[in-house]
């Protein structure tokens, strides 16, 4: 195994506590969590729900967890401009602090979606909370201010018909926010510190909703952003392009890395396998029967799931593209899933959400459902895990699901 | 010993802070430093510590925060906000609701920090609604105006279905009359016309419906958008004509009856891809005035008031909605001029193929003002 495999495997984010989920997709961007939560909950009894929060708005946003917070955005108001973010207790649910903050960029939203749709992001220490808006909040965990950036303030023409919903990401000292409209179009890198802009690059004018990806290499940090046209890897603090690779990538779903091989939503999916030169990406196959559209695949135990937008998940060797099975599960899914314990569980939008057995497709295995549930409500951020917990938001609430 | 003073004096300050106890002039400065956050990260070193000076004041500065916000720009106002609820969030018993009722009735104060200060009275006080909201119903505050209209609606439905048609007339026109935001200007204009009434939708939002329009001239390649065309470099001639994309182009009077003021310009030049259009009117104003010009379209723009630039968009199909793109400059006096570009791409997605715009004249309150003629 190279060097930079272990690196990728290993992707240090600094001062991680063992429970913290700090981002989209979780600390590793793979949708993968080291625990066991349970196969089996009811909201309306109440079995196995630790505690439930009313939220104050609206968020396809998924909720991260920080040091025993649990951290939510949402967003309410006519104009969907006011801009919340909220700490739980992850113990007890008890609401710790809430900042509301009023948009500084466009609010223009389709209906389907909000202004909170990007999941905020951490370094452990401080929070990093992105709306489609494209107004960036930086607080300490005890939701003290520490810096504020209006960028559509900045660049007034950035913002979409639909809304924007890409995600930051923590590469090292820089967080990393992906804009990219019909108007102002780029992606950026903010020293984590004070907010301020290390480098910033032109990105074509057009729509994506894909969230970039962060990885340490054996030069550093590096942040991959996809579009219609390529996957661009970029050294995370200086912005320098390290190399690009000619693909057509989903605009919405976003590439997966795994095991020094990317999985990109391209072609169905595009597997790569990076260099250990930061140089381009080699390609091992490509499978368009395997096919997602509004969450992104998750690379596990020499499998890639891919669920689409009507609830079919597809099964598919991860050596090389071949699909093993497919299973009926329930559409129309916006939300990614997540791994733990062998188990996927997911979320459609109308809040049906179903545990999944995995086994060991290699060995002939195909997946089970083994726990179908409804949550009353619409649903289209990816769960959260930390400990033995997920944790679940809709438009309305927030649980804790945990034995 | 001057070092050691400062010393002392920093300690001395360190320490109030953390207790709460700073005076509302030692609190000046951060709040200053606060007041002073710009675009691209400017005051943020500062500002981070200011933020928690002011987060740690007493309850019975809260107003001294949101007077903070008056003026301020709207990052500014993000940073004084959030520190005057971190405040509120800490001492919730301890709120100064007299001072913040006071703070609410001076109009003068800045809308936002006006429906704040609402917000923490009515955390504590359920009967704040209906003691303080309706007599809002002209206010300043976008907000709070809207929660005064709804409870206004209510008052209205309530009279109607109590048998008491035109006591509910009354109410429904008042409410109209004060609305501001969409959903509820479609809501009365509709409930109204179950009365037998017809509101004038543009009117009331202050759309201009007459325009003179000419086009199509070239933006093959997007690249028209950055040339001045003649209605650009010279004065408008009702009976001018200039070489356009497909041959000689001239004005069209052109009167829109969208009741959102939306000129559809498909229709008035027929559909055409990489072309501009401009459209002219004049507008007649009463005095020397301030004015927004809230522009809606689709497509990229660029708008002038009495020739000088007021906006310029060059985003294609990013989507639509009034009040978009708001840009702001002074009228004169009698007959002034606008004159507006929309510039089609050539996309040639079903849903690229709409060319259309909307532009309406309003203060900052969203008030229609109205050409003279």
């Amino acid at each position: 195994m190279s060097r930079y495999v272990i690196l990728i495997l290993t992707l240090a984010l600094p001062a991680l506590a063992g429970a913290d989920w700090l981002q989209f997709r979780g600390n590793q961007h793979n949708s993968i969590a080291d625990a066991n939560p349970p196969t089996s909950w009811d909201v309306e009894s109440g079995k196995n729900i630790a505690w439930t929060a009313d939220l104050p708005g609206r968020g396809p946003s998924s909720p991260i967890v920080v040091q025993d917070r649990v951290i939510v955005t949402a967003s309410d108001g006519v104009r969907q401009d006011k801009l919340y973010i909220l700490a739980f207790d992850a113990q007890t649910g008890k609401e710790l602090w809430r900042r509301r903050f009023w948009a500084t960029g466009r609010t223009l939203c389709n209906p389907e979606s909000a202004v909170a749709a990007p999941t905020p992001a951490s370094d452990g220490e401080r929070i990093f909370a992105f709306y489609s808006s494209n107004d960036l909040a930086c607080l300490d965990v005890d939701g003290n201010l520490l810096w504020y950036r209006g960028l559509a303030y900045d660049y007034p023409q950035a913002g979409n018909d639909v809304g924007m919903s890409s995600s930051p990401v923590v590469a090292g000292e820089t967080v990393v926010v992906q804009i990219e409209s019909q108007g102002d179009s780029f992606a950026a890198g903010l020293d984590v510190q004070t907010g301020l802009e290390r480098w910033r690059v032109q990105r074509a004018q057009r729509a994506n909703w894909s969230s970039p990806v962060a990885f340490e290499s054996a030069t550093g940090w590096q942040v991959l952003l996809q579009s219609v046209e390529k996957l661009t890897a970029f050294d995370a603090l200086t912005g320098k392009q390290l190399w690009d690779y000619k693909l057509a990538s989903s605009e919405i779903t976003s590439t997966v890395v795994a095991a020094g091989k990317l999985f990109a939503p391209a072609n169905g999916v595009t597997a790569l396998e990076l260099s250990e030169n930061s140089s381009a990406p080699k390609l091992l196959w490509d499978a368009n029967k395997i096919t997602t559209s509004g969450s992104t695949p998750v690379v596990y135990d020499g499998c890639v799931y891919a669920l689409n937008r009507a609830g079919v998940l597809t099964c598919a060797d991860a050596k090389t593209g071949d699909v093993l099975y497919q299973l009926r599960l329930k559409g129309p899914v916006w939300a990614t899933p997540v791994i733990a314990a062998g188990r996927l569980y997911m979320v459609s939008s109308a809040g049906e959400a179903r545990v999944v057995e995995l086994g060991h497709p290699a060995a002939g295995d195909k997946g089970q459902v083994v726990f179908a549930t409804e949550f009353g409500e619409r649903i289209q951020g990816t769960p959260a895990v930390s400990g033995n917990a997920l944790f679940i938001r809709s438009d309305k609430h927030l649980w804790k699901i945990a034995e | 010993m001057r070092r050691l003073l400062v010393a002392v004096f920093i300690a001395l300050l360190s320490v109030a802070t953390s207790l709460g106890k700073l005076t509302a002039a030692e609190l000046a400065p951060s709040l200053a430093k606060l007041q002073r956050v710009g675009p691209k990260g400017e005051g943020h070193a500062e500002a981070t510590a200011a933020w928690k000076v002011v987060a740690a004041a007493k309850p019975q500065q809260l107003t001294a925060v949101l007077a903070a916000m008056d003026g301020a720009n709207p990052l500014a106002e993000n940073w004084l906000g959030a520190a005057a609820e971190a405040i509120a969030q800490k001492h919730p018993a301890q709120l100064p609701v007299a001072e913040l009722e006071k703070f609410l009735a001076e109009t003068s104060h800045s809308p936002r920090a006006r429906r704040l200060a609402y917000e923490l009275i009515a955390a504590v006080d359920p009967q704040a609604e209906s003691r303080l909201i309706p007599s809002l119903i002209d206010d300043p505050s976008l907000e709070l105006r809207r929660d005064a209209v709804a409870l206004a609606i209510e008052q209205a439905e309530k009279t109607l279905n109590s048998g008491g048609q035109a006591a509910a007339e009354k109410q429904f026109r008042k409410a109209f009359a004060a609305a501001r935001d969409l959903d509820q200007i479609k809501s009365l204009a509709a409930q109204l016309k179950k009365l037998g009434v017809e509101v004038d939708l543009p009117a009331h939002f202050g759309f201009i419906t007459q325009w003179q329009i000419i086009g199509p001239f070239d933006n093959k390649w997007g690249q028209g958008f950055a040339v001045a065309y003649p209605p650009q470099t010279v004065d408008f001639s009702a009976n001018a004509a200039y070489e356009g994309l497909t041959g000689d182009v001239k004005w069209i009077g052109h009167i829109t009856t969208d009741p959102y003021g939306v000129v559809d310009l498909n229709e008035v030049l027929g559909k055409h891809k990489g072309a501009i259009a401009y459209a002219y009117a004049t507008f007649d104003s009463a005095n020397e005035r301030e004015a927004n010009f809230r522009l809606g379209c689709i497509n990229a723009n660029k708008l002038w008031v009495n020739g000088q630039l007021v906006l310029a968009n060059e985003v294609y199909h990013a989507g639509m909605e009034i009040d978009q793109y708001v840009g702001r400059a002074r009228l004169k006096p009698g007959r002034n001029t606008i004159l507006v570009m929309i510039a089609q791409n050539e996309q040639t997605d079903s849903w690229a193929q709409v060319w259309q715009f909307q532009l309406r004249v309003c203060d900052d309150v969203g008030t229609a003002i109205l050409s003279q003629d």
